[in-house]
């Protein structure tokens, strides 16, 4: 269980500025649901282990950020969405996108650069979108995201629609000007946003503490934007808690801030070690032992008699199988064409004039 | 045809476009209450109301990453810089957002916004308010770049700029929002972008520029005439797209070209049309092309010292003789 001891000193030490709520309510949820959340987190942890695999055999390249450990945020904040409603991530975002709908298979061919990925091959893993679904893309600049969902919240206003734009963040982009001044312009006109920050108290090999005088708690109070503390490795708190922000937005609320306390079980990226001068391996090891969101679920469940150990092997399997079936897919699914390369950088050719000046012919 | 200012044809323009399509809204500092710091925008509040007339804080960073999200959801969003020196706050979103959202999200998303404001120099206004940004944003691919020197051009390339599904940079400038000019009258009049206007048409040598510097190159003909020079004024109008057609059909008939801009030279406009004329039309030229441009320094507030470091109707009637050997 994440360390609710440190939380509270966080917040003494506040004080009575902004002072943010923290509720949980996990007693209401349904077996449905909390079979729902499972399975949810074992499709994420299996498919992030295989992108983990894939990686070191060298069938997916560049960057790629695992959300291992983390798996309670992805459900906890998407399950309680509706389908309209948005969703825009960093780019430690796969498992998002699966939580908002984006099917395994596409996530697992653009990690692969195969055609028949989210983008063509052409995003990578820090540029997963889904439109359709409403997952507003992987964004690979810390901040850069924040901005955008404000634009994402303005078309919702604008229109007079119900939805709600959830944006992820990492806690070290609080310290971005892109955040305050998304949080400004948000407050000012009251959009439906909510910024989720993923604070697993990291901003790649750097603690938050080291980079910010103040608590995560408070990054907001500044521009009257209201802020929580959540559990982000109780899924069920996750849950009950982030639905209610949810709610509470799309009556209306205005922009809200959620420090949703987590913590990275891998390095920064699939190339940064787990642990080392930044973080001890006594560290990662507790937490990996004590907070590990799939383990605090099946424990909760195995003891309300909700769950047996054969009803887990079974769901684990089926995850395995539709992580094995979208490797299968991405490794099958053919090469992008060369053509595909200029395509989408205009929407349209442009009838008059030169757009590219490369001077290739394809 | 009316005659009206530069100012009043993008305000026309404006009006007209958020009049015909609804998801089309103004954002930026001072554009609503105030009108404008330019007056661009005088009397859209009253017209269309603060929800489609946005006056924002003084976030150019923030309200531009809100025009990518607002376009990612179906809207068509203007942002007007104060003065494009101050979009140098915006350049992640435009750069790392605007221009690759359709490339990265494989055409998922499109990203139909409008950036304009007043670039390059006045009068005195320093080095932090005096610059001439094309560069900047010409060099980037998803971008496209327009910079109109006439009131007509300025209507009917923002109408364009505003309709089109891609980011489209519009660089105004404050030497000419007073500009009086024929404007055609008509929702329907749109000048495409991609197509360069001859503004005057010359044989002996090619000044190929855009924007403001039009105007210099307009004098500099009528100097060189008397000289008997006569000068093809090139107006390329849009810079990305470029109307490389018009630039190799205008030098092959002048076989000379002197390339004006106002901004830098290093990196700039006319390094790009010196590249295009090297690779296609080296058999037509007689002379070594030419650039005219800003000196490579930051513009400094003396008065002398700025007159001397912008480009003249003086340097550029000096090139024109050298590549015509006169």
């Amino acid at each position: 269980m994440l360390q609710r001891s440190s939380v509270e000193q966080e917040l003494e030490r506040e004080g009575s500025v902004n002072k943010p709520t923290m509720t949980t309510k996990t007693s209401a949820l349904s077996k449905e649901e909390l079979i729902e959340l499972l399975k949810q987190m074992l499709l994420y942890r299996r498919f992030e282990e295989k992108a983990g695999e894939s990686y070191a055999i060298g069938k997916i390249g560049g960057f790629c950020h695992l959300h291992i450990g983390q798996e309670a945020v992805a459900a906890g904040c998407i399950t309680p969405l509706k389908k309209d409603d948005y969703v825009i991530g960093t780019y430690r975002e796969h498992t998002q996108a699966l939580a908002k709908g984006v099917p395994p298979e596409a996530v697992m061919a653009e990690l692969y650069g195969k055609a028949a990925g989210t983008s063509g091959g052409l995003g990578g893993s820090m540029h997963i979108f889904g439109t359709d679904v409403g997952f507003m893309g992987g964004h690979g600049i810390v901040g850069g995201q924040l901005a955008v969902a404000l634009g994402i919240a303005w078309g919702i206003h604008y229109r007079g629609g119900d939805q709600v734009c959830v944006c992820f963040l990492g806690d070290a982009a609080v310290n971005q000007g892109a955040f305050h001044e998304s949080l400004n312009m948000a407050a000012i006109w009251n959009l439906p946003v909510i910024y989720a920050v993923e604070n697993n108290d990291f901003g790649m090999g750097t603690k938050f503490s080291r980079v910010s005088k103040t608590a995560m708690s408070q990054k907001s109070a500044s521009h009257g934007v209201p802020a929580r503390v959540i559990d982000g490795q109780n899924v069920m708190s996750t849950y009950a808690d982030f639905g209610e922000v949810v709610e509470e937005v799309r009556k209306g609320a205005g922009p809200q801030f959620v420090d949703v306390q987590c913590y990275r079980f891998k390095g920064h990226s699939m190339s940064d070690p787990v642990s080392g001068t930044y973080r001890s391996k006594k560290e990662v090891e507790d937490k990996t032992e004590n907070a590990d969101p799939i383990k605090i679920l099946c424990d909760h469940m195995f003891d309300s008699g909700l769950l047996s150990p054969e009803e887990l092997q079974e769901m684990d399997g089926e995850a395995r199988e539709v992580v094995k079936r979208a490797a299968e897919f991405a490794e099958a699914a053919p090469e992008p064409d060369i053509k595909s390369l200029y395509e989408n950088v205009y929407s349209e050719a442009n009838p008059n004039g030169r757009l590219f000046f490369d001077g290739r012919v394809i | 045809m009316a005659e009206i200012t530069y100012r009043d044809a993008l305000n026309q323009a404006l009006a007209e476009e958020m009049d015909r399509d609804e998801s089309v809204f103004l954002l930026g500092e001072e554009v609503a209450e105030y009108d404008g710091a330019y007056k661009v925008s005088r009397g859209l509040l009253e017209r269309f109301g603060e929800r489609r007339v946005v006056d924002t804080p003084i976030s150019e960073l923030g309200f531009t990453g809100l025009a990518v999200g607002a376009a990612m959801v179906g809207l068509r969003p203007v942002v007007e810089f104060m003065t494009f020196n101050f979009s140098l706050l915006a350049l992640d979103q435009v750069i790392n957002n605007a221009a690759k959202m359709g490339s990265m999200s494989g055409g998922q998303v499109t990203s139909p916004i409008v950036l304009r404001g007043p670039s390059g120099a006045a009068f005195q206004l320093g080095s932090q308010h005096s610059q001439s940004c094309e560069a900047w944003y010409l060099h980037t691919p998803g971008l496209k770049v327009v910079a109109p020197g006439t009131p007509a051009d300025a209507k009917g390339l923002l109408k364009t700029a505003i309709r089109d599904n891609d980011p489209v940079v519009v660089m105004e400038s404050e030497l000419l929002y007073n500009l009086k000019g024929e404007v055609p009258e008509g929702e329907e009049f749109l000048i495409p972008l991609g197509v360069a206007d001859l503004k005057r048409e010359g044989g002996d040598v090619s000044i190929i520029t855009h924007g403001q510097m039009i105007h210099v190159a307009l004098r500099a003909a009528e100097q060189l005439a008397k000289k008997g020079v006569e000068a093809d004024v090139l107006d390329l109008r849009s810079l990305r797209p470029l109307d490389v057609e018009s630039i190799l059909e205008s030098v092959g008939k002048t076989n000379r070209a002197v390339c004006l801009e106002e901004g830098w030279s290093y990196g700039g406009v006319g390094s790009q049309v010196v590249s295009v004329l090297m690779e296609e039309a080296f058999d037509d030229l007689d002379a070594p092309v030419l650039r005219v441009t800003q000196a490579d320094v930051p513009m400094p507030y003396n008065k002398k010292l700025e007159a001397w470091s912008k480009p003249s109707v003086s340097r550029l009637v000096e090139a024109c003789e050298k590549v015509c050997y006169v």
